[in-house]
Parts: C-alpha cells; sequence; structure tokens
C-alpha cells in the first residue's frame, strides 16, 4: 500500500532511462519514506547509479518521473536542488582547493550565513574525520579521504534527503564502520537512499530496501519484513575432524531429502538451508545421527540479506524471458 | 543566473590558484613591454646582421611600428592563450566529474558557464592591461608621446578579438568531453576567420578586423568605422555564449 505523501521523501513513479537499446532502469515504481535510510541494493549494472542520477538531475529521464520531498525532478529549477545532498560513488574534486575552501564553496552556494557556514564546516569536518586534512590540497588526499570529502559537502547543508552511491566503496575497514555510523545517524533527521552492492553495509545500516536487478525492481519493503518473507531458514552444522566419509554420505543424504533446499559446504562444515523449520528441526538431527556424524555445532542460523538476495536476483535469472 | 557570484569567485581563485592569471600576466607584459624595443632596434639590428656586404635602407621607426608590432605580437601570441585558457574550461570539469558536484547544487548552468567565461575574460583582461601599461611605457620613452585614451581604445578592441576567440574555443568545450578537440574547433575557427577577414566586405567585421581601427586610435587617427565592428563581435561573443548555453542546458554530466 502507498505511504501518505507527507510521509514519502522520495516517489518514482515508471521511471524509464534507455541508452538506446539499452535499458539501464526499466519503468521503475518506488516510494522511500520520509527519515528511512534506504538501502538500494544490486549488482554491477543493476541501475542503482541510473536512479540516482536521474533524481539528481544529471540524467534525463526516458519515461516515467520522479519527485524529492513533493517537488517533481527534470524540471532543472537549481533551487530544488536545496533539499538534497549527493554524493557520486566516484567523487572528483578541484584538486587545487583545500577540503575547507571546498566546503566554503558549496556553503556559499547554499547562501549559508558567514558565522553558520563557520561553525557547520567544523562540524562536518570532525565527523568525517578530515579536520587535520582539512587545508591540504585536495589533490594529495587519498580516495578514502575524497569519499570522505564527498559525504561532508552532501551533508554541509543539512538537507531533508541525501543521495548517496556507494558512499564507502573506496574507505578502509575502519573508515567504512565510522562512515556507516555517520549515515545512520543522519537517518530522521534526513532520508537517506544509500545505494551499494555490499550487502553487509545495508544491514548494518538500512531499516528499508529495495532490489533492482537488470533494470527492474526486484522487490522493496522493511528489511525484516524481506528477511521474514523471502529468507529460507539456514542450519549450520561444523562436524568433528576426520569424518570425511561419513560426512560425504550425510551430505548426499541431505541433498535428497525433500525439506532440503540448498546444501553448501563451507571451510568449517555445511550450511543447509530448508523449505520448513518445523519438518528441519525435527529430521536433521536424526539424519546426522544415522550417519553417524559427531558435530560441534548444530545452530539455526539468522537469514541474512545476502540469503534474500541470492534467492530472488538468483530465481529472475532463471525466470524466462529474464535479461541476461 | 543563480549562483554565479559564488562561482566567479571559485572561477576567479582557479584562475589564480593554478598560475594561468601569472603566467598570462607575465608573457603578455614581456610582449607588451618588448614590441615598442622591437620596433625601436629593428633596423639596427637588421643592419648589424647584413654587416657591410649590404646595403639595406630601412626607414627610420616611428611610434605607428611600435603601436603594428604592439598589435601583431599581442594579436598572435594572444589567440593562442585565449584557446589555450578556453579549450579545458567545461571540457575538462565534464569529464573529470568535478561540473557534477557543482551542478547538484543551487547553481544554474547559465551562471556555471558564464562565471567560466567571465573568469577567462578578466585573466585576459589583466594581462593586455599589463601589456598595454607596459607598451605605453616604452613607446613614449622610445618615441613619443601618443593619446593615452586611444591606446586604451587599442587595448580594448584587442581584448573584445581576444574573447571573441575564447568564446569559440568555450563553444568547442562546451560540445565536446576532449580539450584537445575544443582547441581543434577554437584552431578551426581561427583559420576561418583569417581568411574571411581578407575579404573586403566582410573583413572588418571579424576579431581580426578590430585592429586596423585600434591601431589608428592608439596613433591618434581617425579609425573609420569601428562602431558597426564592435557591436558585431559583442554580438557574436553573445550568440556563441547563448549557443554554448543551449546546448549545455540538457546535456547529461
Amino acid at each position: 500500500m502507498a505511504a501518505p505523501p507527507n510521509e514519502v521523501a522520495i516517489v518514482c513513479r515508471a521511471l524509464t532511462k534507455r541508452y538506446g537499446s539499452v535499458v539501464a532502469l526499466d519503468a521503475l515504481d518506488l516510494e522511500v519514506p520520509t527519515g528511512s535510510v534506504f538501502g538500494f541494493l544490486g549488482s554491477n549494472g543493476a541501475g542503482k547509479t541510473t536512479t540516482i542520477r536521474l533524481l539528481a538531475s544529471l540524467a534525463q529521464a526516458t519515461g516515467g518521473d520522479a519527485s524529492l520531498a513533493g517537488v517533481a525532478v527534470g524540471d532543472g529549477e537549481p533551487n530544488r536542488r536545496g533539499l538534497f545532498g549527493y554524493l557520486d560513488q566516484d567523487p572528483r574534486f578541484h584538486g587545487w582547493m583545500t577540503p575547507r575552501e571546498l566546503l566554503d564553496l558549496v556553503g556559499r552556494v547554499y547562501r549559508m550565513p558567514d558565522a553558520d557556514r563557520r561553525t557547520r564546516i567544523e562540524e562536518v569536518l570532525e565527523t568525517v574525520g578530515l579536520t587535520d586534512a582539512s587545508r591540504r590540497p585536495i589533490g594529495t588526499l587519498s580516495g578514502g579521504m575524497r569519499q570522505r570529502l564527498g559525504v561532508a559537502q552532501a551533508i554541509l547543508n543539512r538537507p531533508p534527503i541525501l543521495l548517496l552511491d556507494e558512499p564507502v566503496s573506496s574507505l578502509d575497514p575502519e573508515g567504512r564502520v565510522d562512515m556507516l555510523a555517520v549515515i545512520r545517524r543522519l537517518g530522521g533527521a534526513s532520508t537517506v537512499l544509500f545505494s551499494t552492492h555490499i550487502l553487509t553495509d545495508v544491514e548494518r545500516v538500512c531499516d528499508r530496501v529495495a532490489i533492482l536487478d537488470h533494470g527492474h525492481l526486484v522487490t522493496t519493503g522493511p528489511m525484516t519484513e524481506l528477511l521474514e518473507r523471502y529468507a529460507r531458514p539456514v542450519y549450520r552444522l561444523d562436524p568433528e575432524d576426520d569424518q570425511a566419509a561419513a560426512v560425504a554420505g550425510l551430505v548426499t543424504g541431505l541433498r535428497a531429502a525433500p525439506f532440503v533446499t540448498h546444501v553448501e559446504e563451507t571451510t568449517g562444515g555445511l550450511r543447509v538451508a530448508v523449505s520448513d523449520a518445523a519438518d528441519a528441526g525435527r529430521q536433521l538431527l536424526a539424519m546426522v545421527t544415522a550417519h553417524g556424524v559427531a558435530l560441534l555445532v548444530f545452530e539455526r542460523q539468522r537469514p541474512t540479506l545476502e540469503d534474500v538476495f541470492l534467492q530472488l536476483v538468483g530465481r529472475r535469472a532463471h525466470e524466462p524471458g529474464a535479461a541476461a | 543566473m543563480i549562483g554565479l557570484g559564488s562561482m566567479l569567485r571559485k572561477e576567479l581563485l582557479e584562475q589564480w590558484r593554478t598560475r594561468r592569471m601569472l603566467v598570462v600576466a607575465v608573457v603578455f607584459t614581456a610582449l607588451g613591454i618588448g614590441s615598442p624595443l622591437l620596433a625601436r632596434y629593428t633596423p639596427e639590428l637588421v643592419k648589424a646582421l647584413a654587416g657591410d656586404q649590404f646595403q639595406i635602407v630601412l626607414p627610420p621607426p616611428t611610434a605607428a611600428d611600435a603601436v603594428s608590432q604592439f598589435g601583431k605580437n599581442l594579436g598572435q601570441a594572444g589567440v593562442l592563450t585565449a584557446i589555450l585558457l578556453a579549450m579545458g574550461s567545461v571540457a575538462v570539469e565534464k569529464e573529470r566529474g568535478t561540473a557534477a558536484l557543482l551542478l547538484t547544487k543551487p547553481v544554474s548552468r547559465g551562471a556555471f558557464l558564464l562565471a567560466k567565461l567571465v573568469a577567462i575574460g578578466t585573466t585576459l583582461l589583466v594581462g593586455l592591461m599589463l601589456a598595454a601599461v607596459g607598451g605605453y611605457y616604452y613607446t613614449l620613452i622610445l618615441f613619443e608621446s601618443l593619446p593615452a585614451l586611444g591606446w586604451a581604445a587599442m587595448a580594448g578592441l584587442l581584448l573584445l578579438s581576444l574573447v571573441a576567440y575564447a568564446s569559440l574555443t568555450f563553444l568547442g568545450s562546451v560540445l565536446s568531453r576532449s580539450s584537445l578537440a575544443a582547441a581543434a574547433i577554437g584552431i578551426g575557427a581561427m583559420i576561418v576567420l583569417a581568411i574571411l577577414s581578407a575579404l573586403p566586405s566582410v573583413g572588418p567585421f571579424t576579431p581580426g578586423g578590430l585592429d586596423a581601427p585600434g591601431a589608428a586610435l592608439a596613433v591618434g587617427k581617425d579609425p573609420g568605422a569601428v562602431i558597426g565592428p564592435l557591436l558585431v563581435n559583442l554580438a557574436g561573443v553573445s550568440a556563441i555564449f547563448g549557443i554554448a548555453w543551449l546546448a549545455f542546458r540538457r546535456q547529461e554530466l
């Protein structure tokens, strides 16, 4: 069911983008609730960047329409741009400027009063951890630092909507955790549309998700709802060492069992996806015992977004007529 | 023109920080000072090089020669400088993605372009002012006093001519994503205009056609019909900017 208009920050209606015969985005219908941190998921080439570029007016839609905070996209009206902050997946800046000068320029463009601009620049530099490098030419900054600067310039004017295209892709693990925490904190005050192909990042910060595949929307909804709806129960079985023959027999037996949908052999043991958790709970241990396998670990794992993603995107790839 | 002030500030700062303004100032000043020097000492240089074997008779140099030399030097090197300044101005920003950064903010595309063209014009203006002051001073020392207003008018017409070439290259920079392609458009336009300037009916209205009235004004003579060519060139620059804006308005970044 569609959310009321004042509770929806971003709306796409049949939004379409074609490059010649290539359909980059195919009639996307999407609503992003106000204040949410919205994960926009998909493999490379799924249409995530195209959608964000259309919303930011960097490209023109071939069909359909979209709006940000109730204001239509695509009329080229510069004042609309105060409504959103934008971060490119590969942010580039003028190398001769310093981060402080860039943020000053951005603040001036947004007509922030002098005192507020100066205070806010210090705040965002501190937020993204660039205070010490703020007087260095941007041309001397690392890729990760440039990405932090990209986030800083996007949030400087406290926009109600943030369009972040792969905002943590160039960061080291520590920087990634810090930046994801920043993005999580932005939720509520701002609506964050956050594209990525890294599923664990989405699980860390997003409350809602949309999955795109080859320009099509596969599904969208609250994260918990998607996990409940699509993720199949998964059991982890870690056998004791030196039982190769018995474990091989168990794997064969599991693959033949009607309630088992997938068996994955991992370094430490087995991941068994099942169609019916109740059946599996009753029968799995009996099968293990019957094959004489001694276990170190037997647990039912929390389904992950990766399970949902692989199930949905994998299923589409096998549907007749699915894009190659 | 939303964001014009901020963008102009950024563009002028860029001209300064990347040392473009400094290089143009130094080169133009050297050309400005060098022109009367070259005019004054060319006969003596020629005589010294020819030695006693050849008898070369050259008329004594005059202030008009200094003015002519100034126009030639600044005209030729100035056009190349104008092309160099304009060739990457938009194309490089599109290619690197910095245009997208700015144009997702409250900056209109017209303001983005106008700030760049004004900054290029300002750099050329600063260079030409220094060249004009240096050239005027050395002409005064080596030859005679010329009307300062006439000299300033010559520099003004020269500036308009350089801005016209810069705007053609600028249009190339808007239309392409490569600064080399933009430079090729600028050089191509320069060649076409040079050919057109040889035609009696069209020549006076080309950027190069402003040289002759400029030189006349500098030595205090009647420049002839100058208002028409002046207006045509101003209109040409405005039209080129308008075309650039129309093309850029719908471009995907």
